[in-house]
């Protein structure tokens, strides 16, 4: 089955494809899958690997799709050139899925089901279980070297060094020596019978550039988790949920390294394992209230949760930070799965009125330095910060810019007295005393000063002394002090990013987040057909004059977001004077990362002037 | 409606090791109904903390919501409080506790507040044996929506309202001991001389200490048909024994009869003199202090005093392996790598 006759033309490509694998989840796929995305970045290339999984630990079909392009596109493109099936419960939708003209690699063991068998595509059957019968007796090992067989051979299909593959292998056993030569032994097994059976490379093949420089391949959680040991938090409250679990585990494998007390040997941080998320935010508002820098990481179902504290911290103004890793909502939704669509219920969490500040990190070069800055936010402006990633920037590797600290930067510790100030100080302290009229008050740790300074914090309202009131005059006073606060905030949240179009055009975009990689391909596909837009990525909420003045600037303005109501779209609607009818809501939500392809055609196949935007879906898996 | 106090001071106020007087641990004035049992526990705090000399600004009073969560603002007004989440109160100690351990850390709860809505974060904060007194104002209704039974009201128990409680009560104590607290007692807000002792105890144990106070609801649970009221519980108050709180350096004076004492020395050096009215009571075996409160229950009586005391445990600082400076107190240098520690990450990443 390895040599056909293909009707019509085969994809032919150096350096720009998409590849997917199909395979059993927990039989070690991923990390094999890894080793292929790993080999690629370290040829020179920009490479995107995205791992698509099921709630399940064993037993059930799951994806890792890998895209390569020497352009620099690191987002998702759409469509699948390479297909490795080694998954027989997936098979017919996976072979269905390939583009015409594609590859489709598979395991021969069980001939492929003629039904299925497609003229338009090169087929490559692979005997992975046979080879592995004959190679291994023990059955673990049979399964786990499957994988590493079909990296050889697709090492010699497309053309991969095999030394860097080697080398990968020697990184990835280092202190468990003996897996070493098995490992290796594994790939040249496929790598031989590619060379044998095949005529090796492809159409489709690998070749080295120099494109990598100092980028990394990073999670967006442990930029997080690292982001959070830089930025000083010292108080971690948790509780395991996917897709943020991460964030916590990377903080704990990076603070056991380098925070460490050189004197005593005993940690310079603290981590509780809450009983549930309530209690993981209330962990984080009663460490902040008590002067340290302290944050929760959660996603939806945490969120909700977390609405009565978040109230509690905007209203009783105590430093949160939390970091909302999103997945597929509503309830349970699809906990493996993508999404953006926590935006309202974060931006408006807890009853009566409240607003939070939201950073949106695209990167995990963002996750990292936003993960540091939202605790000097945080402390700066006295309120939650929720730093929305999602699951695809959170537990996919990315493409990114390497790491930087400037070791000259303090902490900004926000308007706090001193036992010093508080002793020198001839007036009264008050708690919610705006002095410098920019809507934050100065607060006190607990145990400063023997006789000033103390104050009671509470939900309920008080006066600008903290004292329990009930007079409306001092409760609206408060509340609009609190919006005084809010519009101090936009001075300090990231600001957008602008990206202008080659011509001057009338057409605007907007994205944020991990829409991004696939929004900017999706720009230069549309800037080639002539549609040309100006783009802005948002970073931050409160949305400043800069956001406005890009929707008033442009007569239509796309909003691609990953949510099925558009909800970037109806909080700018809501925050901004604007006219809604210009803002093209251009939604994907079927919990796969948005693909370049879907946003050309969903742009491209749409009448120009209607209100909402319809698209045809891409067949996905 | 606005209250003040009275700033006249007795010029010949007697002060404590530190040269503060009463005075300097008192709060704002209670705006419970007169004659609540709460006020009472407020005054036996401020008692406690003036005779243990504690910096009166060195204390983080944290409570939750309901008429008894109300009270941190009625004592110790040089210290910060935080009127939390209903029934939240034990996660804010916890993150407070974690970002400073050198304060002393009370918690005030109510019934309604540790039985029902808090059920979950009490049990949980007594596993992790956070350093802290965990106080329940305890008076089986729930006061400030007007004296509807709570899960602590006894089978039969009938408030103001006049319907006979028909569900099992939840026991804290017995909770608490079960979940492993290594200090749990039980008291009576109208008993003053065993009450202060025990709260000096709990304060200095290093971890977990949980008293169940006994506190009437004067306005909806005071009834003749109450098992909460001032006179039911005057009347089936049995106690472990009296308790004498001796610290650090104090000499043991008080007499006792010899064959029915217990002493049990304090992680700070202090000690717990226990002079028991029943001798199968030991207060370090849970077991025991389970069947005594078991015991006086068939009885239908109310145990209090010390119940259960674990004075080596270590606290959840310990447990973790955080530093002695309290976490909050750490500068960059102690918090953050540098970039020099970051290039290697990023050659890791490569």
């Amino acid at each position: 089955m390895s040599t056909q006759q293909v009707k019509g033309q085969q994809i032919e490509s150096v350096n720009d494809f998409v590849i997917r694998f199909a395979n059993v989840n927990g039989t070690g796929s991923a990390s094999a899958n890894n080793l292929f995305a790993k080999t690629i970045f370290r040829m020179g290339l920009p490479v995107s690997p995205k791992n698509v999984f099921p709630s399940n630990i064993q037993g059930l079909p799951t994806w890792y799709e890998v895209r390569v392009n020497d352009k620099g596109y690191v987002g998702r493109r759409g469509g699948v050139d390479i297909m490795v099936a080694v998954n027989p419960q997936s098979l017919a939708q996976d072979i269905k899925a390939v583009d015409p003209g594609g590859y489709f690699v598979y395991d021969s063991t069980k001939p492929l089901d003629l039904r299925l068998h497609r003229n338009d595509i090169s087929i490559f059957g692979i005997p992975l279980t046979d080879i592995c019968r004959r190679e291994y007796t023990d059955p673990r090992q049979r399964q786990l070297f499957k994988n590493v067989i079909y990296i050889g051979a697709l090492a010699a299909m497309l053309d991969l060094e095999f030394d860097v593959l080697k080398n990968l292998i020697h990184d990835q056993f280092k202190g468990k020596e003996k897996l070493i030569a098995p490992n290796i032994h594994a790939l040249e097994l496929g790598y031989q019978y590619a060379e044998e059976n095949f005529s090796c490379p492809l159409g489709i093949r690998v070749e080295r550039r120099d494109m990598v420089g100092g980028h990394i391949m990073m999670e967006g959680n442990a930029a997080l988790g690292l982001g959070a040991v830089y930025g000083g938090a010292s108080v971690v409250a948790w509780y395991p949920i996917t897709p943020s679990t991460s964030v916590i585990e990377q903080f704990e494998k990076y603070a056991k390294r380098l925070r460490i007390d050189p004197g005593s040997g005993k940690r310079n941080y603290a981590i509780a394992q809450a009983e549930d998320e309530l209690s993981a935010i209330g962990m984080v508002v009663g460490a902040s209230w008590n002067g340290a820098r302290s944050f929760t990481a959660t996603s939806g179902p945490g969120v909700s949760l977390m609405n009565e504290f978040l109230g509690l911290a905007y209203f009783a103004e105590v430093p949160t930070v939390l970091f909302n890793v999103q997945r597929a909502g509503p309830s349970t939704g699809m906990p493996t799965r993508s999404q953006q669509s926590d935006v309202l219920l974060s931006a408006y969490a807890s009853h009566g009125d409240t607003k939070h500040v939201l950073m949106f990190p695209s990167t995990p070069k963002e996750c990292f330095d936003m993960g540091a800055d939202s605790f000097d936010l945080a402390d700066r402006l006295q309120t939650p910060v929720i730093l929305m990633s999602d699951l695809d920037l959170g537990m996919n590797e990315h493409f990114s810019e390497p790491l930087e600290w400037d070791d000259s930067k303090l902490y900004d510790r926000g308007k706090v007295f001193s036992e010093t100030e508080l002793e020198e100080m001839s007036d009264r302290y008050g708690r919610y005393l705006d002095v410098d009229g920019d809507g934050i008050c100065y607060r006190t740790y607990p145990g400063t000063h023997p006789t000033k300074g103390s104050f009671f914090t509470r939900g309920s309202s008080r006066d600008r002394y903290a004292k329990y009131t009930e007079s409306s005059e001092d409760y609206v006073d408060n509340m609009e002090r609190l919006l005084v606060k809010w519009e101090t905030a936009k001075n300090y949240v990231p600001q957008p990013e602008f990206r202008p179009a080659k011509q001057s055009t009338r057409d605007g975009m907007i994205y944020f987040g991990t829409t991004t990689a696939s929004a900017e391909e999706a720009l230069d596909i549309l800037s080639d057909q002539g549609l040309h837009m100006d783009a802005m990525r948002v970073r931050g909420f409160p949305f400043n004059a800069d956001v406005e003045a890009f929707i008033e600037g442009h007569d239509r303005v796309f909003v691609v977001e990953q949510n099925r109501d558009g909800q970037l779209r109806m909080l700018l609607i809501n925050e901004c004077e604007i006219n809604p009818s210009k803002l093209k809501p251009l939604l994907c939500y079927d919990g796969l990362p948005v693909t370049a392809r879907w946003i050309v055609e969903a742009i491209t196949g749409s009448g120009t002037t209607d209100n909402v935007v319809t698209f045809s879906k891409e067949v996905n898996v | 409606m606005t209250y003040h106090l009275p700033e006249f001071r007795h010029p010949d106020l007697p002060t404590n090791e530190l040269g503060y007087t009463k005075k300097q641990y008192e709060g704002a004035i209670s705006t419970l109904c007169a004659g609540c049992g709460h006020d009472s526990i407020s005054a036996g705090i401020i008692q406690a903390c003036f005779e243990l000399s504690i910096e009166p600004h060195k204390v983080a009073k944290i409570s939750g919501i309901g008429c008894s969560s109300k009270t941190p603002t009625y004592f110790l007004g040089n210290s910060h409080g935080f009127n939390s989440v209903h029934g939240r109160m034990p996660s804010v100690a916890t993150g407070a506790n974690l970002a400073n351990r050198e304060l002393t850390y009370i918690g005030v709860s109510g019934d309604g507040d540790s039985a029902s809505i808090g059920m979950g974060q009490f049990a949980h904060v007594v596993r992790r044996n956070l350093n802290m007194l965990y106080l329940v104002e305890n008076n089986g209704c729930y006061g400030l929506t007007k004296g509807q039974d709570s899960a602590t009201a006894d089978v039969g128990s009938m408030s103001k309202k006049g319907a006979a409680n028909p569900f099992q009560p939840v026991d804290l104590c017995t909770l608490a001991i079960d979940l492993g607290a290594t200090f749990v007692a039980r008291s009576f807000s109208g008993d003053k001389d065993q009450l202060v002792p025990l709260i000096k105890a709990a304060i200095s144990h290093s971890g977990f200490a949980f008293i169940d106070v006994i506190s009437p609801c004067v306005t909806f649970n005071n009834t003749a048909a109450s098992t909460k009221s001032y006179e039911f519980v005057r009347e089936h108050i049995e106690a472990t024994g009296k308790t004498d709180f001796i610290p650090v350096r104090q000499e043991i004076t008080a007499d006792y009869d010899p064959g029915f004492t217990q002493e049990v020395t304090l992680h700070d050096g202090s000690v717990i003199h226990l002079y028991k009215n029943d001798e199968d009571l030991d207060v370090r075996n849970r077991l025991s202090a389970l069947q005594a409160i078991h015991k006086y229950k068939d009885k239908g009586e109310i145990l209090t005093g010390l119940l259960y005391l674990d004075p080596d445990c270590e606290d959840l600082h310990e447990i973790i392996g955080s530093v002695e400076k309290p976490l909050r107190d750490l500068d960059e240098k102690a918090l953050c790598p540098g970039n020099q520690a970051l290039g290697a990450i990023n050659d890791s990443l490569r």
